[in-house]
């Protein structure tokens, strides 16, 4: 049946055509949809993990185990999983195992741009990639049995484009692929004892592997002119196709490991040969080592950000790219914004007001670096407020605020606290319990009391969790109440130890919330004195308009933040404001 | 047939990605190749966002060229500021009349007035409809997405009978007929 896929969608169709049994994952834009798609499929046993390294290990247990196993993350989930990615290979699969990678050329939601190719080499694994979604269905399939086939883990790579875009795909029923059962092979499977025997026998692996790549199917020359050739892959290839439909092309769907004695040919055939890839020169690096030189690739092509038809076209033929209005006419930015009603605004607002220094973290409240809160003054990656928070404190900074999301805390910030409480650093960390994974869409983990599959779930306690770490500071906090919030925050900061703060308020958006019943607040024009302090919630819902501020009341949330900000009052709940009394 | 480009653009919540859903599912059900893509940043609301349908023989590329999109589609004036570089020099501009405020932390600017005019002195063809209007009266804001959607159905080849089943198809049922609805008056805006 042909259906509209977005590459995300498609890439789980075809695990699940290819008989994948288990998926795991732990949510990272663009690579989230993909298990959330699996998960609706009844007989794939999906679920988040707590982080991606976790959830790499539970899919090598399920592969070696003998089920066909998926494991999906972001760029910089590969970072934490990069672990077990190095070890695995040495030890291989047993069933199909392959491992998503989604890369965010451009950064639309990342925290860097990281071109995850060069892992696949490090690791000695086979990398795939496809063009848009039809191939990416075809080629997940593929890359089951090419695990199967060589025992080796696959890295499955996809960017933002092919992730989020929706074209064709031809589906098909799911194949029966059998559990293949375990053989208790201590020598291959105990890496640290036998490595050193392993260790040939994977640099034989990836010569079978290289001599495969020279007739895989899915490196494909198309031929054209003979005055232009050109070497691309992945969502490249589209922009070639679109600006340059003559030329001869090379179209790579395995990038590691490359197809040598074919790109020779090809480009021996070329006076020069254009590169084009995206992000940083790994194909065009791969053919220097080969000792194919005759190629224009990064020089035109940047590796900074996305690439597009435009930007080929640019470095094909140097034509020039038309620019925005903004010249000509204003065209305000739309800065991201936390929600109306969200509950970091509460804890950023007392954060400011306290003025401390705050090491923070990876969710929706990483916006608190941005005005008008530009509470937090530190953020790198996911767990890092409160080790670095603790770093500060030994640099003689004596009052430190670590900041982060219930994800986060349970994907990575644990065992930092965990450091923290063992070496009695009398840093303050404040948990931001929403209720839910917020920033990538609402996911599901280990204290929200439900799990992928929507099966109720045991929710985590963080009181208990936190007090058995050692920590002897714990308090709890609504968010919503600013005042108690500050005073939260100030007796952690007095605290001679380690203390955490648990802000628990759920997400605004999350769907049982917005059921609530709730007040709306207005201002009463007449009592506003225009101070704009009001401003400072950078509320979506409070807009200014002619000279006073204006409370969109299907938006507003009624958490009243606003209203604590008014110094004379005239920011009211509708239902009061009605009452003649106030 | 060569490829027909089009870009819709709106504010976060307003529904640019299920307009485009359905631009590009009807056009799969016309016969065409489609591909369909979206960008947004990190914010779940009030974020700018613009999606790409292109649709024809044989799609490559998932994003248009700048200078070469057909129509515009715009579910906001200033987005339509925003992306009008990549419309074609006689391509059309399809132009909700509706601002959203941008927050004002970033750039304290007004909002700028005469977007319409602008628009129309670079030598687009502009067409204005009261989009959030007409889907307030028919009790909903949502659907403006979907007056807009109608509007430019009104300049393309996909028969009547297949914007229907992709509605039918896609919308779900509580909503079909408001969106159906929608959809007719903003096809007699259009026109
Ligand atoms: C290693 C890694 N994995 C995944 C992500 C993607 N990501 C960014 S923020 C976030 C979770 C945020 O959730 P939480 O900490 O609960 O904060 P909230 O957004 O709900 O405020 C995730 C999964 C990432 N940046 N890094």
């Amino acid at each position: 049946m042909k259906q509209l896929m977005s590459g995300n969608e498609a890439i789980a169709r075809g695990a699940w055509e290819a008989g994948v049994l288990f998926a795991a994952g732990y949510p990272g834009t663009p690579s989230t949809e993909v298990l959330e798609a699996l998960s609706t499929y009844h007989d794939v046993d999906a679920q988040w993990s707590t982080n991606e390294k976790v959830a790499f290990d539970e899919c090598i247990g399920a592969a070696l185990g003998g089920a066909r196993s998926m494991v999906t993350m972001k760029h910089v989930g590969l970072n934490v999983a990069a672990d077990p990615f190095m070890v695995f290979p040495y030890g291989g699969t047993n069933a199909g195992f392959v491992a998503l990678v989604a890369d965010d050329p451009g950064m639309y939601s990342s925290q860097n741009e990281q071109d995850s190719r060069y892992f696949a080499k490090i690791a000695k694994v086979p990398l795939l990639e496809p063009s848009d979604a039809r191939e990416a269905h075809e080629f997940v399939k593929f890359a089951f049995e090419l695990s199967e086939r060589f025992e080796t883990p696959v890295m499955f790579r996809t960017t933002t484009r092919l992730a989020h875009t929706r074209s064709v795909v031809e589906s098909a029923e799911r194949m029966d692929a059998p559990r293949r059962p375990f053989s208790r092979k201590i020598s291959q499977y105990a890496i640290p004892v036998y490595a050193r025997f392993r260790r040939p026998e994977l640099e034989d692996k990836l010569n079978r592997l290289r001599e495969f790549a020279e007739e895989y199917p899915g490196n494909v020359v198309e031929e054209g002119s003979r005055d232009i050739g050109i070497v691309t892959h992945g969502i490249p290839y589209q922009y070639v196709k679109e600006v340059a439909p003559g030329a001869s092309v090379f179209k790579l769907g395995m990038i590691y490991p490359l197809p040598k004695r074919r790109l020779e040919q090809f480009c021996a055939r070329f006076e020069m040969v254009f590169v084009v890839e995206e992000s940083e020169g790994f194909i065009e690096q791969e053919m220097a080592s080969f000792g194919i030189l005759n190629v224009i690739g990064k020089e035109r092509f940047t590796n900074i950000g996305e690439l597009s038809a435009d930007l080929v076209a640019q470095g094909l033929n140097s034509t020039s790219v038309p620019s925005d209005f903004a010249a000509q006419t204003t065209i305000l930015p739309r800065p991201p914004v936390l929600c109306p009603g969200c509950s970091h605004r509460g804890v950023l607002g007392a954060l400011k007001e306290l003025g401390v220094l705050v090491t923070g973290d990876i969710g929706c409240y990483t916006l608190g670096c941005l005005p008008p809160y530009e509470a937090m003054h530190t953020t790198f990656c996911m767990g890092a407020s409160i080790g670095n928070a603790t770093g500060f404190n030994k640099a003689g900074e004596e009052r430190v605020v670590g900041l982060i999301g219930d994800s986060t805390f349970l994907h990575s910030g644990l065992p930092s606290l965990l450091s923290a409480v063992y070496n009695q650093v009398p840093t303050t960390t404040i948990l931001l319990d929403n209720g839910t994974t917020g920033m990538t869409g609402h996911q599901q983990h280990p204290g929200t009391g439900s799990t992928l599959k929507e099966r109720p779930a045991p929710r985590v306690n963080y009181e208990n969790l936190i007090q058995s770490l050692g920590v002897e500071h714990v308090a709890v906090v609504d968010p919503w109440d600013p005042e108690a919030t500050a005073a939260a925050i100030k007796s952690g900061l007095d605290h001679p130890g380690p203390a955490v703060i648990i802000a628990r308020r759920s997400c605004r958006l999350l769907p049982e919330e917005k059921a609530k019943d709730k007040v709306p607040y207005q201002v009463e024009e007449l009592n506003c004195i225009q101070c704009e302090d009001c401003m400072a919630t950078g509320c979506p819902a409070l807009v200014w308009e002619g000279d006073t501020p204006h409370i969109r009341e299907w938006e507003c949330a009624g958490c009243a933040m606003c209203a604590y900000l008014c110094p004379v009052d005239a920011i009211c709940q509708v239902e009061v404001s009605v009452d003649a009394n106030h | 047939m060569p490829i027909t480009n089009v870009l819709v653009a709106g504010v976060g919540g307003q529904g640019v990605v299920l307009a485009s859903e359905l631009l590009a599912l009807a056009a799969i059900g016309a016969g065409h190749d489609a591909k369909q893509g979206e960008f947004h940043g990190v914010a779940q609301r009030g974020g700018s966002v613009f999606s790409h349908v292109r649709f024809g023989d044989r799609v490559f590329s998932p994003t248009t060229r700048r200078g070469e999109v057909d129509f515009l589609l715009a579910l906001e004036k200033l987005e339509a500021l925003r992306y009008a570089h990549f419309v074609r020099e006689d391509g059309m501009i399809l132009v909700n009349d509706h601002e959203v405020e941008p927050i004002r932390t970033a750039d304290t600017r007004p909002y700028p007035k005469g977007a319409v005019a602008f628009l129309k002195s670079k030598g687009f063809a502009v067409r204005t409809i009261k989009a959030t209007e007409i889907a307030v009266e028919l009790g909903n804001h949502r659907a403006a997405n979907t007056v807009m959607l109608g509007a430019l159905a009104e300049q393309l080849d996909i028969p009547d009978e297949i914007w229907d089943k992709t509605l039918e198809g896609r919308i779900p049922e509580g909503l079909l007929e408001l969106n159906r609805k929608a959809f007719a008056m903003g096809r007699e805006r259009g026109r």
